[in-house]
């Protein structure tokens, strides 16, 4: 495997467990690189506009403007509100699933029983749905903000006739994905399970986030170059910004 | 299979082409939406009656029933993983969830900045939650504009991951319809958007009809 670019200077970087939560801050002008260590990871995530926070990811707006299903580069990820979050600029694993919402404490119940704190301590069961709820409402958002979230090294295929087929081994340990943030966002995390993995075992696995100073976005740059529709979604974001639209 | 009763019915009303609609469907009554004139999208969101946190889940549907199409059969599942209503009868066939709503703003992206100005479902959304007596006081805004269904459109996903926008399969007087399995808040947009095929770039008036 080649070796990951740094851009314009490393920031910071830190090990998330699996099955945990996390949220904070990722600046315009910053990439953050999630790396799945092991393979079979999966990293459910909501994104909030920082000073606007009902500025939120859309998933339809996203999969409309570039007229796919799931995510990788060149393809950005657009708010409710006609601007860009984040750009793909890199991903060695090719297909994040953007439509398998998150797990619950239902679902884990029924499919792998319970583990409370009491019995395991942080080894419990944590699910996508409380563990993004539990970020949230750290920065005044709260369920009503739970939208249709990205999974990032989740696979799920979408037969002709609708079916929905998780896709295992998507994922192989090293594979990271870099997203070039445009607006300053807050972003929440979880690394439970995908909701649809097969998996008898409850097995979430950790990733690892790093920051990096991202390059200048150029007007040739391949993301905003990739329709029309990212092109114009950048502008939005420019004026947002006060900059320049046409640069 | 239910039968539908002329004499039966507690609410009827037609909902112009573009125009917002909210109203309650208590549990057990049945909600039918009539294209009325054809190749109409329907954008609709369901919340509970008693408690608006709890509202319809896209994704929690789809992934429930393994299918990302609504027919005859789903179960319109909350963000809760409640059953919220369940889909009766289709004449229609198939019924979106993914494509979302139109906004002023996504309008921009998808067509051209100029394009702000014309009238859009969230328009349309945000005018029935500030202005609809039906839910209870309870002030809604922004925040509670969650992942639509878009009845009588068609999104295709391919295998391979392709996602598109074609014309309707609807024809006129093709009608869906859902049994509450709780009280629930209907928000509508009859959706105004003159840009892409969902509405055949015509859009036309529906009916909605309750009845026990
Ligand atoms: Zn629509
Ligand atoms: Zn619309």
């Amino acid at each position: 495997m080649p070796e990951a670019p740094s851009y314009n200077g490393f920031v910071w970087k830190e090990l998330i467990p699996a099955g945990a939560h996390w949220s904070g801050v990722i600046r315009r002008g910053t990439v953050l690189r999630m790396t799945d260590l092991q393979g079979g990871a999966n990293v459910s995530m909501l994104i909030n506009n920082l000073e606007v926070k009902n500025e939120r990811y859309n998933m339809p707006d996203t999969l409309k403007a570039q007229k796919t299903a799931f995510l990788t580069t060149p393809n950005m990820c657009f708010s409710d509100m006609g601007r860009v979050m984040c750009s793909v600029i890199a991903d060695t694993c090719g297909w994040h699933d953007t439509i398998g919402g998150l797990s619950n404490a239902n679902m884990l119940q029924k499919k792998y029983g319970t583990k409370t704190y009491q019995e395991a301590h942080n080894d419990y069961f944590k699910n996508g749905h409380d563990s993004l709820i539990n970020e949230l409402e750290k920065w005044g958002l709260n369920e009503s903000d739970i939208m249709p979230n990205l999974n990032w090294f989740s696979k799920v295929r979408v037969e002709d006739d609708g079916s929905m087929t998780f896709v295992e081994n998507n994922s192989a340990a090293g594979d990271y994905v870099d997203l070039r943030f445009e607006m300053d966002c807050i972003v929440s995390l979880s690394t439970a399970q995908h909701p649809m993995d097969p998996s008898p075992e409850y097995n979430p696995k950790p990733v690892e986030l790093s920051v990096y100073k991202a390059m200048k976005v150029e007007q040739d740059d391949p993301c905003r170059l990739h329709r029309g529709e990212n092109e114009r979604a950048y502008y939005n974001t420019k004026v947002f910004y006060g900059e320049n639209p046409n640069d | 299979m239910t039968k539908f009763d002329e004499n039966r019915i507690v609410y009827r009303e037609v909902v112009k082409a573009g125009d917002p609609w909210m109203h309650e469907v208590k549990a057990g009554q049945y909600f039918r939406i009539v294209d009325l004139e054809g190749n109409q999208a329907v954008d609709t969101l369901f919340y509970n009656a008693a408690d608006q946190a709890e509202r319809y889940s896209a994704t929690d549907t789809i992934r429930e029933q393994g299918k990302i199409y609504l027919t005859t059969g789903s179960e319109l599942m909350s963000n809760r993983g409640n059953k919220m209503l369940t889909i009766v009868d289709d004449t229609c066939g198939r019924h979106d969830t993914i494509g979302g709503a139109c906004s002023a703003e996504s309008n921009t992206v998808r067509y051209a900045i100029e394009k702000r100005h014309m009238h859009s479902c969230r328009d349309s959304f945000l005018m029935a939650l500030g202005s609809c007596s039906c839910n209870h006081g309870k002030t809604m805004k922004k925040e509670d504009l969650s992942s639509n269904i878009n009845f009588f459109m068609n999104v295709p996903v391919s295998p391979d991951g392709h996602l598109d926008f074609d014309d309707g399969i609807s024809a006129p007087g093709r009608y869906v319809e859902m049994k509450a399995d709780m009280d629930v808040l209907v928000l509508v947009s009859n959706c105004p958007q003159l840009n892409n095929p969902c509405n055949g770039y015509n859009p036309t008036p529906v009916e909605m009809i309750i009845w026990e």
